[in-house]
């Protein structure tokens, strides 16, 4: 079947664009994950310098309103929807068939679907530019996103490219909860599934539930603002109020999206260097999904101002607390786990440690506002602004970069260099604290978010110069990753195959791994697999000679994407373009289903 | 030995660190807009909320922040050190559910009773206001003050001290939010709803009130102010404010009212006992009275006024009054006068 299209040799080239762009295998999947989501993670960093240059004086003219507020609305949606998901996602793609002992993802070819949809996705949202980008928040509240208020084509760049990010999501959601439940090498039980592989299983379920009313918001969005009917328009008997809570039945468990997998980082890094086991094992697991249901009972705290009743109020209020306690459960367990043992610092153990005081400060003032007498000082103000930015800044990102710093030797081979590392750390420890403690005094002096000015004689100007101060000693601790990154590449490959010494199956291969992963899926006798092996002094089983089959490349992964890029295209220029989309789609999933795959 | 010096110096610098910054968060009590100064029942009892809330916050974030300096440098590597291996403690896990379930409930007691307490209904005798949202000011409709049913007026609200007001919220176009932090806190305005606010200031003064909802381009320039007033001084504003506008008789004033009434100002603005009864923009009878312009964002001078007259989208982004280039320096000045004259 040779001649098949779509088809190229088994085992064929390995280099060269068209390999990355037909390829199937998770691990360059991987790559390309996270060579993008750190290209928007830089670009939703430039739009935060321009956001704080602005603020960095009172009355400032470095940008204008208008410019200002496309900004702090791409920062928002570029930072959650094009770098920290997808960074995830490439975590997810490089790390957990590796850490189950498998040698792919469940549907590879979907995998490869996934990539290329959240690319085009990315790379249409981030176009708006060229025209007018988003300007409504990323919350986009109607009526502001109606034709009436915003007529310009922006929110229409909006809900096709989050649109088109959701089916990327939904498809690899499913894809790694089904990697993740049947692909497990023998012995490798649900309760000996390393914690990182846990929190993905639990925002791959969180995904695939949420998405769906954001899409439902989306479509109608899309019809109020082109086909005229009235889903959010009060004049014609629709509700503003609904489209919050469509957004936030998602956005709230988003949130735990963005941060349970950095959690999950951080549980193999601090086991790995403080060189003893995981504290509470099964508590972590079973805290993680608790906050996995519980995130989807207190979307309402988002909307405790809205005139909502007092006892839905009390309700939401009651939930939202609660969810503190799987919270604290989790920060508990990291510290005991630090206790008692051996700790190696090095730059992936301080970013993984420096998580846990920093994402108890986005906690505890989360709890803060979970109080609504209390919301209604906070909400909107920089003290949320300060609480969201060490969740997700303090907590997340840090928490990816200790994946990083972590990871890399396993999947190039290399090591990052430890004093730049160094660097990369300290500048961003101070900057991260630097820009956003300041904004929680800036929310109690009563700066309302998204104002691209405010006037003298507000008492806001000095922590806003601070901040200011503080964004750019942050970026420049990133920069230093990027120097690291490009100077540890040149570098001679020295990494073994377990150099930290860990106890999880992705270091029982060689450092990158071969295509198909193991010679020989490792069986699992244990929690901590590899320390078992080596406590018990057994040895990685020897390869045999049998037959590996993987999947070979395939186009018509992208040309799917592209075939959804262009029904997307539709809403913004002529509906032809969607029209064309369809057979493009239709021919790409015929060739797809009757691909010969062996 | 060494290693205690270290953390007692850690802990030192971290004592310091939060000095600093406790200083530093007690300093924004005296922000013009600040959240942490109550001046009003309702922020009175947020404030009783928050002050709890906000010592467990720092008790736990001292904890958390101790904890990890302190295990980070008794664990550190040593060379002739095994790390314990155990893989849990069900007393201590279970003791640490426990604590954040008692923190919890220390916060939801004092939760509840204050949103008992906020809503509530209001007092009989409560003065009722509607707040109206317009992309970009505020419009306050106040029910019988004055002798009059309905007393019209924007961007600037007076109050009684010591006598309740009961808020209906609303907006005209998109959602704004109605915050004065010293007063209370904030409530949506939301189009096809109304909401409900009340609150009894207890202070005479000047507070600062700002939007709190993103709603379009202008959004940092919607702000407002609030005077609590005397019992006596209120009544003095509500009998001026209630009255129509006054008509001129200096002799350039008079042109400066033909000159707004024969413009196209009168399409949006109303002054009381005139032809202007245009409903788009703020009403203008006691306009000269204002402190502030624009929905607060500049003082109400001869000067300011005149240039927003002149290029009001120049000042204030989208906004929905237009530029008036064609307008004579003549004209615009005479009708400065005028506008100027309604006190």
């Amino acid at each position: 079947m040779a001649t098949a299209a779509g088809t190229l040799p088994q085992y064929g080239t390995h280099t060269g664009l068209w390999s990355w762009i037909t390829t199937v295998d998770h691990k360059r999947i991987g790559t390309m994950y996270l060579v993008t989501s750190f290209s928007f993670f830089i670009l939703g960093g430039i739009e935060a310098l321009l956001i704080r240059s602005q603020l960095a004086v009172p009355d400032g003219n470095v940008i204008d309103a208008e410019l200002y507020n496309q900004l702090f609305s791409m920062h928002a949606l570029t930072m959650i929807f094009l770098a920290v998901m997808p960074m995830a996602a490439a975590f997810f793609n490089w790390m957990i068939p590796l850490m189950i002992g498998a040698r792919d993802v469940a549907f590879p070819r979907m995998n490869a679907l996934s990539y290329w949809l959240y690319l085009f996705g990315a790379l249409l949202l981030t176009s708006s530019f060229f025209f007018t980008a988003p300007n409504s928040g990323w919350f986009a509240y109607a009526p502001l996103t109606t034709l009436q208020y915003g007529p310009s084509q922006a929110m229409d760049f909006y809900v096709v490219g989050l649109l088109i990010l959701g089916i990327s999501s939904v498809a690899a959601s499913l894809n790694f909860a089904v990697t993740i439940i049947n692909m497990r090498a023998p012995g490798m039980t649900m309760m000996r599934l390393p914690v990182f592989v846990w929190m993905t299983l639990i925002i791959a379920f969180l995904l695939f539930l949420a998405l769906p009313p954001l899409t439902v918001g989306l479509i109608q969005l899309l019809f109020d603002r082109n086909f005229t009917t009235h889903f959010f328009i009060p004049d014609g008997g629709g509700d503003p109020i609904l489209w919050q809570h469509l957004f936030w039945v998602f956005g709230h468990p988003e949130v735990y999206i963005l941060i349970l997998p950095p959690m999950g980082i951080i549980s193999e890094v601090i086991p790995t260097f403080s060189r003893k086991p995981l504290f509470g094992y099964s508590a972590m697991v079973f805290a993680g999904i608790a906050i996995g249901f519980m995130s989807w009972a207190v979307w309402s705290h988002h909307m405790f101002t809205t005139g909502l009743n007092p006892i839905p109020r009390a309700i939401f209020a009651a939930n939202t607390m609660l969810i503190g306690v799987p919270t604290g459960i989790k920060i508990f367990n990291w510290l005991g786990t630090m206790y008692g043992g051996n700790i190696r610092f090095n730059t992936a153990m301080l970013f993984a440690v420096s998580f846990i005081p920093l994402f108890t400060i986005g906690g505890i003032s989360g709890v803060m506002h979970s109080s609504p007498p209390i919301d209604g000082q906070h909400q909107d103000t920089y003290f949320i602004v300060a609480h969201l930015h060490y969740v997700l800044v303090a907590g997340a990102v840090m928490g990816m970069f200790s994946g990083l710093y972590y990871w890399f030797p396993k999947m190039t081979g290399r090591f990052l260099n430890e004093t730049l590392g160094k660097w990369n750390f300290w500048l961003m420890f101070a900057g991260v604290n630097l820009t956003f403690f300041p904004m929680h005094f800036l929310g109690l002096a009563g700066m309302p978010r998204r104002i691209y000015t405010y006037a003298d004689g507000m008492d806001w100007g000095f922590w806003n110069a601070v901040a200011t101060i503080g964004a750019f000693t942050l970026a420049l601790g990133v920069l230093f990753f990027i120097i690291n990154v490009f100077a540890s590449l040149r570098k001679e490959p020295t990494a073994s195959d377990n150099p930290w010494d860990a106890p999880t199956l992705e270091w029982a291969t060689s450092s990158p791994p071969p295509e198909h992963d193991f010679d020989v899926v490792p069986p699992v006798r244990a929690r901590d697999p590899l320390w078992y092996d080596r406590d018990h002094g057994i040895a990685r089983p020897e390869p045999t000679d049998e037959h590996i089959h993987m999947p070979p490349p395939s186009y018509y992964p992208i040309l799917l994407a592209a075939g959804v890029l262009m029904l997307g295209l539709g809403p913004l220029s002529s509906l032809a373009v969607t029209a064309l989309g369809v057979p493009v789609i239709l021919y790409a999933i015929w060739g797809w289903a009757l691909e010969p795959t062996h | 030995m060494r290693q205690f010096v270290g953390m007692r110096r850690a802990i030192a610098a971290a004592a310091f660190v939060l000095l600093a910054f406790g200083l530093a968060a007690c300093s924004f009590s005296d922000a013009p807009q600040t959240t942490i100064a109550p001046r009003s029942d309702n922020a009175d009892s947020i404030q009783s909320v928050y002050v709890i809330v906000f010592w467990l916050a720092v008790v736990v974030f001292i904890g958390v922040m101790l904890a990890t300096i302190v295990f980070a440098l008794m664990f550190r590597e040593r060379a002739d050190r095994q790390a314990k291996q155990f893989h849990g403690n069900a007393r201590l896990e279970v003791l640490w559910t426990l604590i954040p379930v008692i923190i919890v409930v220390i916060i939801a007691v004092p939760t509840f009773n204050s949103l008992a307490e906020t809503s509530a209904a209001p007092p009989e005798d409560a003065l009722h206001v509607e707040v109206i949202g317009h992309q970009w000011w505020f419009e306050f409709r106040y029910d019988n003050v004055g002798g009059v049913e309905q007393v019209v007026s924007a961007n600037e609200l007076h109050l009684p001290v010591d006598r309740a007001v009961d808020f209906t919220l609303k907006s005209a176009d998109v959602i704004h939010s109605f915050w004065v932090p010293q007063l209370g806190g904030k409530v949506d305005l939301v189009p096809g709803h109304e909401n409900d606010l009340w609150f009894t200031p207890n202070t005479v003064g000047e507070y600062l009130g700002q939007c709190a909802e993103f709603c379009g381009d202008s959004h940092a320039l919607m702000r407002f102010r609030v005077f609590v007033h005397s019992q006596a001084d209120f009544e003095t504003w509500a009998q001026n404010e209630a009255s129509d506008a006054v008509e001129p008789t200096d002799e350039a004033i008079m042109a400066g009212q033909a000159a707004f009434l024969g413009n196209a100002c009168i399409g949006c603005h109303t002054v009381q006992g005139t032809t202007a009864v245009g409903q788009v923009g703020p009403n203008l009878s006691h306009v000269g009275a204002r402190t502030t312009l624009a929905a607060g964002i500049m003082d109400n001078t001869p000067e300011n006024m005149a240039n927003w007259i002149r290029n009001a989208p120049s000042i204030k982004p989208g906004s929905i009054m237009p530029a008036f280039p064609a307008l004579s320096d003549e004209d615009l000045q005479a009708i400065v006068a005028y506008l100027q004259s309604l006190k």
